[in-house]
């Protein structure tokens, strides 16, 4: 503790007399970072849906939900799309809602096979705008080898709503022997990333904020089913799976970490940022690890699988970027720890909301 | 954006920190003023690398945290208003006023937007003739030129319903007054360089003089920041006090002068109150006559709130340096980024909160109580 300090003369600064606002209590109506995927999120649904719902499904908390049908263990999933702007560097919420869903079951081990596709649709929106939605919807169901069949069309009157909204959910089987889930993370595992961290959040960020990072950055979104199935084929025995999109890989293997109790120990020099992804977090007081992304994914094995599990991400188009990011540690069980370049350690945290950009 | 990587480098990293090793003799304590140098040291466990008895005290220099209370206040009430457009950096809406934020005031309709310059916000003006837009301008040397140059266009382009909410902080008068608090532990500044890109280094010889410490001009990368130390703790074992510029590439010894004519045209210097320090004399910046119509406070009239404030909350202390924030009773229990007590836990460049996401492994006891 400091030391006992003199009292300050009161026509002077005072610089032990500090006193600040009482703490900011639980939101009583949703505020954006109910939506940022961070600790405001989770809290939403640990304590409003999930005792709502209550049932042994939702405990494990991961994107998708492993049933039982008719002899068939089937991944089941849903996810909404509220993107702005609808069209960016790379995709559309079109190309979103499928790759986001198809990702979301890929996550389990599954290969989707059926999507719903729900649009809500404000008044006043073009019809042509509608179209190439839908077009792109179709060209990514169509690479990602998935069938949309079902959907439903709402319409809402103009000022309550944001031009389109879509949500699609999605089937999948899981082939037998796969049980991949975040609690099986145990220490040893090795922690690896699919490719270059951070750049669908900086592409979007760029049309969004009409902010320039010198090149254009172009969104990774792809539908990540045929690198897990790639995966697959070296070993069944994937432990954790996880697309690591809103809140980034930092929230993705925060998640990771708490559900199975285990540290998470990375090495900074080793993540794969590219330099446009680098200067814009630089320029704007953001941290990769905490940008979103939206064709990349996270995978944790078992030490002796690590060497081929990479080799078969390298091998395919969308993981030629892949690499060992860390590893799985019994030390600060449910936390994530990052090996600075200069061999010192910080905690890498979950956010509370959305990261915001720094004033200077 | 170049030297990212080069500014980076661990291999030079250490050869600086080997240098600082083989300097230093005795301890010593300095401060970096600036809140962005701050979250390096911290990021990249900076101090952790430095000799024992070589300490970094944190400096009062995060614009967030040293916005006073009843500035907060007074954009909360803006905001609120029916009509209103108010527009701010990104890292002002979580900072908690008297019981909510900016986030809060969205939510409950009000129209806020994050932008990441104040001529978005004339943008915004000039699209939306029937709607009052108000920027929220604080910061140091740092961020007034873009604001004081946005008051400029938007009174030369005739821009009648764009206003600026200020509160804008000068370093030199705070260094003054760090150095005369009687509990003054620092040996030696690292000066902030953006600062003074914009200002120059003029300011700071009376100030070594004065109070005999070393000021080094530093940049914001690692290898700025050891180059920087270097200088410092080579000065102080020398028994030295003069200025130095360790950030060549972005200060020269004059400055922006294109960017201090704008500040004198608009702006006039004012008695100012810190968070957590007080009123500290012409400390701070206002807009000048001159510009009167556009200062948000006159426009929509804000009137003081009274505030019921924490009773253990000790941000003072931290950003004086007098305590590190995990000596706090309330850090990672009471208080943490999810429930500020103070804006230092709130900002990212605050030292609370810097030390609560990248120090907790060294205060497990505050890990276990973390939800």
């Amino acid at each position: 503790m400091a030391e006992q300090v003199m009292l300050p003369d009161p026509a002077r600064p005072n610089f032990d007399g500090w006193t600040c606002p009482l703490p900011l209590r639980d939101h009583p109506a949703v505020v954006m970072g109910h939506g940022g995927g961070g600790q405001l999120s989770a809290e939403l649904i640990e304590h409003l849906f999930v005792p709502a719902f209550a049932n042994p499904l939702l405990e494990g908390m991961a994107d998708s939900a492993v049933v039982t049908l008719g002899g068939a263990r089937l991944a089941f999933s849903t996810d909404s799309f509220v993107v702005q702007p609808l069209f960016f560097p790379g995709g559309s919420i079109g190309d979103l809602a499928v790759n986001g869903t198809v990702n979301d079951l890929a996550m389990s081990g599954a290969q989707a096979a059926y999507l719903s596709c729900g649009f809500i649709l404000e008044e006043g929106v073009e019809l042509s705008v509608v179209g190439r939605i839908a077009a792109d919807l179709g060209t990514a169901a169509r690479r990602a080898g998935v069938i949309v069949a079902t959907g439903d069309t709402k319409v809402v009157d103009s000022g309550h709503g944001d031009g389109v909204y879509v949500n699609t959910a999605g089937i999948g089987l899981v082939p037998d022997g796969v049980d991949i889930r975040p609690q099986r993370a145990v220490p040893g595992d090795v922690v690896i990333v699919s490719g270059m961290i951070g750049v669908h959040g900086i592409a979007i960020m760029s049309v969004r904020e009409g902010v320039s990072f010198g090149t254009e950055v172009v969104s990774d979104c792809a539908p990540l089913n045929g690198l897990v199935a790639a995966m697959l084929d070296v070993t069944l025995d994937l432990h954790v799976l996880r697309d690591p999109t809103r809140g980034g890989v930092a929230t993705s293997l925060n998640e990771i970490a708490k559900a199975a109790g285990v540290g998470i120990e990375l090495t900074e020099s080793l993540l794969p940022i590219p330099e446009t992804v680098a200067n814009a977090c630089a320029f704007l007081g953001l941290d990769p690890l905490y940008v979103a992304n939206e064709g990349k994914l996270l995978a944790v094995v078992a030490p002796e699988d690590a060497d081929a599990v990479l080799a078969a991400l390298q091998a395919h188009p969308l993981g030629v970027d892949a690499a060992v990011i860390g590893e799985c540690v019994p030390d600060h069980p449910g936390m994530v720890v990052t090996r600075t370049t200069f061999g010192a350690t910080r905690v890498v945290d979950t956010p509370i909301g959305e990261q915001l950009p720094r004033i200077c | 954006m170049k030297y990212l990587a080069e500014f980076s480098d661990p291999v030079l990293a250490k050869k600086l920190v080997d240098q600082i090793h083989a300097t230093v003799t005795k301890p010593w304590a300095m401060m970096e003023v600036c809140g962005g140098q701050t979250h390096t040291i911290v990021r990249h466990g900076i101090d952790q690398l430095l000799p024992d008895g070589v300490e970094m005290i944190h400096g009062p220099g995060c614009p967030v945290c040293v916005t006073p209370l009843e500035i907060i206040d007074k954009a909360l009430e803006i905001a609120s208003q029916p009509g209103v457009v108010f527009c701010s950096f990104g890292d002002m809406l979580r900072v908690p006023g008297s019981g909510r934020d900016l986030f809060r005031i969205k939510s409950e309709g009000g129209d806020v937007r994050v932008v990441y310059s104040p001529l978005d916000a004339l943008r915004i003006a000039k699209e939306n003739p029937d709607r009052e837009v108000v920027f929220f301008g604080i910061g140091f040397e740092t961020t007034a030129p873009p604001n004081a140059m946005t008051v400029y266009q938007a009174r030369k382009q005739d821009i009648a319903n764009f206003s600026l909410l200020v509160s804008h902080v000068r370093v030199p008068p705070a260094i003054s007054a760090i150095m005369e608090s009687p509990n003054c532990r620092v040996q030696a500044f690292l000066a902030a360089g953006h600062v003074c890109s914009v200002m120059g280094v003029s300011e700071y010889p009376p100030l070594a003089a004065k109070y005999q410490v070393p000021i080094v001009v530093t940049g914001f990368e690692p290898l700025d920041i050891l180059a920087g130390i270097l200088r410092t703790v080579t000065q102080l074992e020398r028994g030295e006090h003069v200025v130095e510029n360790a950030y060549r590439r972005a200060v020269t010894d004059e400055g922006n002068t294109a960017a201090q004519a704008m500040l004198s045209d608009v702006f006039e210097t004012t008695d100012r109150a810190w968070r957590g320090i007080g009123m500290i004399p012409r400390s701070g910046w206002r807009l000048s006559e001159r510009y009167r119509a556009y200062d948000a406070e006159y426009r929509f009239q804000v009137r003081d709130i009274d505030t019921e404030e924490s009773k253990v909350c000790r941000s003072g202390e931290v950003l004086q340096g007098h305590i590190k924030p995990h000596e706090c009773e309330a850090f990672g229990t009471l208080c943490t980024p999810r429930n500020p007590l103070g804006a230092t836990m709130v900002s990212s460049e605050g030292a609370c909160a810097a030390y609560y996401l990248y120090r907790r492994l060294q205060t497990p006891e505050v890990v276990s109580s973390v939800g």
